[in-house]
């Protein structure tokens, strides 16, 4: 291994210990589909309140505003897909408890490219006439300065203070790549960050990367990532092709008990109170749930 | 009826060859539908009248009538595509007032709703970018609303000053296909579906509609157009759960 490529292997707990109070978080992903979970659940574990949560957003948005740590969701929408509506997200939304910063998706995808070209805003026409400017009162449009004089929204800058995405392989020096169908939005949040950390299903060699996927799939370098954590089963439930599917089991029985205050405490304790090891070791337990797994990753 | 003849169109399927109608004339543009019965709307017109359409499979490739792939449309080519024009969308409506505004974000006060729904998503660009329609599948008062709680979707008159790319095209419920085409681009009735009064479309209604003395009834599928979609799109009849 040469030296360029070393050095930047870390734990959760390192990663964790990034991550303070009142921070602006931004996590990789969408929806449910290929989120860091193992990150998101170790910071769910870490007791840190007041973060402001910027994501295309799943159960992570879900599972840190069940622990109590956010202040503010910025996103475009929160949803399990195969299950619309996040249970977490909801329940906290109509008791009032969380902030939000309700975007069009293409505004969130502009504000983000804004911050990685260090520019305060960028013009979209996305947002004029809608009610995204009602309920977010600080939005401003600009004019264009040429002959068209047209009007439009000042998307600004979704600038992060530490980015989270999860891939299926990396490299110990911080480059990574994808295998399934979709980048989502991963390298814009680690360039819009001031620190970005990579979980990936498995740290290889560097040599490996380019001869597992052609170079566009090369989502990530060095200069765009400042750790890198190997967490197997990492984005769990959340999907992971082709290494896994989205395992719509657990992601059930996960909604099902995020209904209830008992049956969430029940779910916590079953699966979140320790730590990742003892969490992948609940989930095998997790009856009807290692079949469908296997099942999905050889479908994929 | 002799027994050669198919089995009379059920109501999803009546609905599916009502929501192709949406993607006529558009071209070669991404068909985006959400919902199953839209999706084989969609597929329906790409193999019948509209052989041009793009279409994804749900994730991130575009497949062609044959479902071989043609083709890669991950979320960021989509959100690029948005604003070229190049994509026609038929959408889901928690609520849709008498201009076409929609919403899907939050029923009440949106400070603190009563129901948090899913989020603007890609609404207010969609519907500023590229022609939309609207799929209800159960027409009622409760979603077509005097006015919505919140603008997710943007309509006739909120477009206003922006919409040189605005078109709300149609809006297919389980009663009714529905349109803009009046001068003030008011919801107007285009067709009932056969058995389904104009007066009940009505009542089942939260503003007036724009209704012409004769109200045509809605396009039965023809025999063709039922064999596609039972034998070839929906051969296990998921599409009848849509409307239970």
């Amino acid at each position: 291994m040469t030296a360029t490529s070393t050095g930047r292997v870390l734990g959760i707990d390192d990663v964790v210990r990034e991550i303070r109070p009142g921070m602006t978080i931004g996590i990789g992903g969408w929806g449910s589909r290929r989120k860091p979970m193992a990150l998101v659940r170790a910071l769910a574990r870490a007791g840190l309140t007041d973060l402001t949560v910027v994501s295309f957003g799943g159960p992570d948005v879900g599972l840190l505003i069940a622990a109590g740590a956010v202040r503010r969701v910025v996103t475009g929408f929160v949803s399990l897909d195969s299950i619309p509506l996040e249970p977490h997200f909801r329940r906290a939304r109509q008791a009032g408890e969380i902030e939000l910063t309700e975007l069009d998706e293409g505004m969130m995808h502009w504000g983000l490219l804004a911050a990685t070209q260090r520019l305060p805003f960028l013009p979209i026409r996305a947002g004029l006439g809608s009610d995204v400017l009602r309920v977010n009162p600080g939005l401003r449009t600009v004019r264009s300065p040429y002959d068209d004089n047209s009007e439009f929204v000042a998307v600004p800058a979704l600038a992060l203070d530490v980015a989270l995405v999860h891939l299926n392989r990396a490299d110990p020096g911080g480059n990574g790549c994808y295998l399934g169908p979709d980048p989502y939005f991963d390298d814009l949040f680690c360039l819009a960050a001031e620190r970005a950390f990579v979980s990936c299903e498995q740290i290889v060699p560097t040599g490996e990367l380019a001869s597992a996927v052609p170079p566009q799939a090369m989502l990530v370098n060095r200069a765009m990532v400042h750790g890198v954590v190997q967490t197997p089963g990492g984005a769990h439930f959340t999907s992971c092709v082709p290494d896994y599917g989205r395992d719509e089991a657990f992601q059930a029985e996960y909604a099902k008990a995020a209904a209830g205050a008992e049956t969430w405490d029940a779910f916590r304790a079953r699966y979140l109170d320790g730590d990742e090891d003892s969490y992948q070791e609940a989930v095998r337990a997790f009856a009807p749930h290692r079949a469908d797994r296997a099942d999905a990753a050889g479908a994929a | 009826m002799t027994g050669h003849e198919p089995t009379p169109a059920s109501l999803a399927e009546l609905c599916v060859v009502a929501c192709a109608q949406a993607w006529r004339g558009d071209g070669v543009i991404l068909a985006s539908p959400m919902g199953l019965i839209p999706s084989l709307g969609a597929r329906l017109a790409r193999l019948t009248f509209a052989p041009e359409l793009l279409v994804t499979d749900g994730e991130a490739m575009l497949v062609s009538a044959d479902e071989v792939v043609e083709g890669w449309m991950p979320y960021r080519d989509v959100l690029r595509l948005v604003a070229t024009g190049r994509r026609h969308m038929m959408m889901g409506a928690a609520q849709l007032d008498r201009y076409g505004n929609q919403n899907i974000s939050a029923i009440g006060d949106w400070n603190r709703p009563k129901a948090q729904l899913l989020g603007v998503r890609g609404a207010p660009g969609n519907t500023v970018n590229h022609p939309v329609s609207y799929w209800i599948p159960r027409h009622s008062p409760r979603v077509l609303v005097e006015r919505v709680d919140l603008v997710s979707g943007v309509g006739y008159d909120r477009a206003a000053g922006h919409d040189e790319f605005h078109e709300i095209r149609l809006v297919v419920t389980d009663k009714a296909v529905l349109d803009f085409g009046t001068p003030d681009h008011r919801m107007r009735l285009r067709s009932v579906h056969p058995g389904v009064s104009a007066e009940q479309v009505q009542a089942l209604t939260g503003f007036e509609l724009a209704i012409a003395d004769d109200v045509p009834v809605t396009p039965v599928p023809t025999e063709a157009e039922l064999a596609l979609i039972r034998q070839r799109l929906d051969p296990a009849g998921s599409r009848e759960a849509e409307l239970r």
